[in-house]
């Protein structure tokens, strides 16, 4: 088990060695997910795992890609995706071009999520889905839509849950042990690395997603995330993000208006 | 490093629970009128979907506010916290309280051990764990990091649990500060104010 201040140490290496900062990570969860992959390699010397981050850089991305959360799942929380379907998609339909953008879209499930719902509307061929991430690894698996087949019934009560009334299982074709969405559902997706810590923005949009990725961030970083996002909106679009976040300490009151009890905000100016 | 900045007055009871401990806690809060030193946090393991039914319960049989946890709210004394659903939940050094969906912990979300293990490394000998009624394994492990900290280790006597297997378990892999049946849970509750 790593120290506090052990683990700045790391952080402030990892700055120098290779640019990016983790210094506005949540401490908490940081702590956990190096000391899971500190233990899982095997290490019993901070020193030697330390050296070993900053002189193998295949080493540094490996623990990047560990330390970083991935979990996610194809239309989490059902009730968002309604409000989705029922609200904002037919705002959204108006547009004749409609802009989206994931960020941190770990493996790409919500992603497809959303892709459906616009192919059930009508909307897929005239929007364009961007899916950022700062893990390469989950961007490749993303771009590939596999996923594991033995979560499709899960999925599939899910999409229920959300509105869908398709056979969820038309959405793709199983084989050993993986569910590969259809090629049609990608054509509109276009998926590529982007830091939030200190990237900036690349586009605007109707609407941004990003969730469960907020939370492993601090207040300071956080506020700035959601400025960003606010600078990829269009007036009128939609900033969605997890059912434990907010941007009510990140964001002048009366900009935004929320959607019901969804974590779904309007920008109105 | 031992620089312990423990907070003087303000201490943390988290309680940790799985299968059958709804109803023990339904006979501790109802008795408890004011914290003023401390907080409550309950972490108990429920299906993702029976969320608002949990806090809604709780905050029914309870005169004490319970606050909704969302990620890096304020913690403070006073309140009862609990864990949502489908998140883990882990405390701050500022605080504040944050929450994590990474990997399941022996099938839970929010687990015990997790949080546990969190609280004990901010709030070391001012924290107090207690273990109830389950059929899991899961919170035998926070225990021992609590107590490795300093803090007081509580296991709900296994012979007034409805799911013995959880504070046996436990019983069996740390040495407990108390055994104790709910009344006296309630009592010692009680008592740290005083
Ligand atoms: C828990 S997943 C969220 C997946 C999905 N949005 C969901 O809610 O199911 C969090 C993702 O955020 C990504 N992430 C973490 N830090 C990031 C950063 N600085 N910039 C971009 N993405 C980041 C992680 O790699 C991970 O894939």
């Amino acid at each position: 088990m790593i120290e506090d201040i052990e683990l700045e140490t790391l952080i402030n290496e990892v700055y120098e060695y290779y640019g990016f900062d983790f210094g506005s990570y949540s401490r908490a969860s940081l702590k956990r997910r190096v000391n899971r992959i500190y233990q899982l390699d095997g290490f019993t010397h901070f020193e030697d795992f330390l050296s070993k981050v900053r002189y193998d850089p295949e080493y540094y991305k490996h623990m990047v890609d560990e330390i970083t959360v991935n979990v996610t799942e194809m239309f989490r929380d059902p009730a968002f995706y309604t409000v989705i379907r029922n609200q904002i998609l037919p705002l959204l339909g108006t547009k004749p071009f409609i802009r989206l953008w994931h960020a941190g879209c770990s493996t790409g499930e919500e992603v497809y999520s959303m892709a459906i719902l616009l192919k059930e509307a009508g909307l897929l061929h005239k929007s364009l889905i961007y899916a950022t991430d700062i893990n390469a690894k989950v961007l490749d698996s993303a771009k590939k839509g596999i996923f594991p087949l033995r979560m499709m019934k899960e999925y599939s009560e899910n999409y229920r849950d959300s509105g869908g009334k398709e056979d969820f299982s038309s959405y793709y074709t199983a084989n050993y042990g993986i569910a590969k969405f259809n090629d049609d559902l990608a054509q509109k997706m276009v998926f590529s690395q982007h830091n939030l810590v200190s990237d900036t923005s690349f586009n605007e949009f109707d609407m941004i997603f990003c969730r469960n990725v907020l939370i492993y961030f601090d207040n300071e970083l956080q506020k700035r995330v959601i400025n960003l996002f606010d600078d990829s909106l269009a007036v009128l679009g939609f900033l969605a993000l997890g059912t434990k976040e907010t941007i009510k300490y990140s964001i002048a009151p009366g900009k935004y208006k929320q959607l019901e009890r969804e974590k779904i905000w309007r920008k109105i100016r | 490093m031992e620089k312990d900045q423990i907070d003087p007055d303000f201490s943390v009871v988290i309680i940790g629970g799985s299968a059958g401990s709804l109803n023990a806690l339904m006979q501790i809060l109802p008795h408890l009128s004011e914290i003023k030193s401390f907080a409550i946090v309950i972490v108990v393991h429920r299906k993702s979907t029976d969320e608002q039914t949990l806090e809604e319960l709780i905050a029914l049989k309870t005169i004490i506010n319970v606050k909704p946890v969302e990620d890096k709210v304020p913690f403070l004394p006073g309140f009862i916290y609990i864990a949502p659903s489908n998140y883990h939940l882990l405390f701050e050094k500022n605080r504040t309280l944050s929450l994590d969906t990474s990997e399941k912990i022996n099938y839970s979300r929010p687990s015990i051990d997790v949080s546990f293990e969190s609280a004990a490394e901010v709030y070391k000998s001012n924290l107090t764990g207690i273990l109830l009624s389950g059929s899991n394994a899961d919170g035998t492990l926070g225990l021992k990091a609590i107590q490795k900290e300093g803090g007081t280790v509580i296991i709900q006597d296994p012979k007034s649990a409805e799911m013995p297997y959880m504070p046996n378990n436990a019983i069996q892999n740390t040495v407990p500060d108390y055994i104790l049946n709910i009344k006296e849970i309630l009592q010692f509750i009680l008592s740290i104010d005083n």
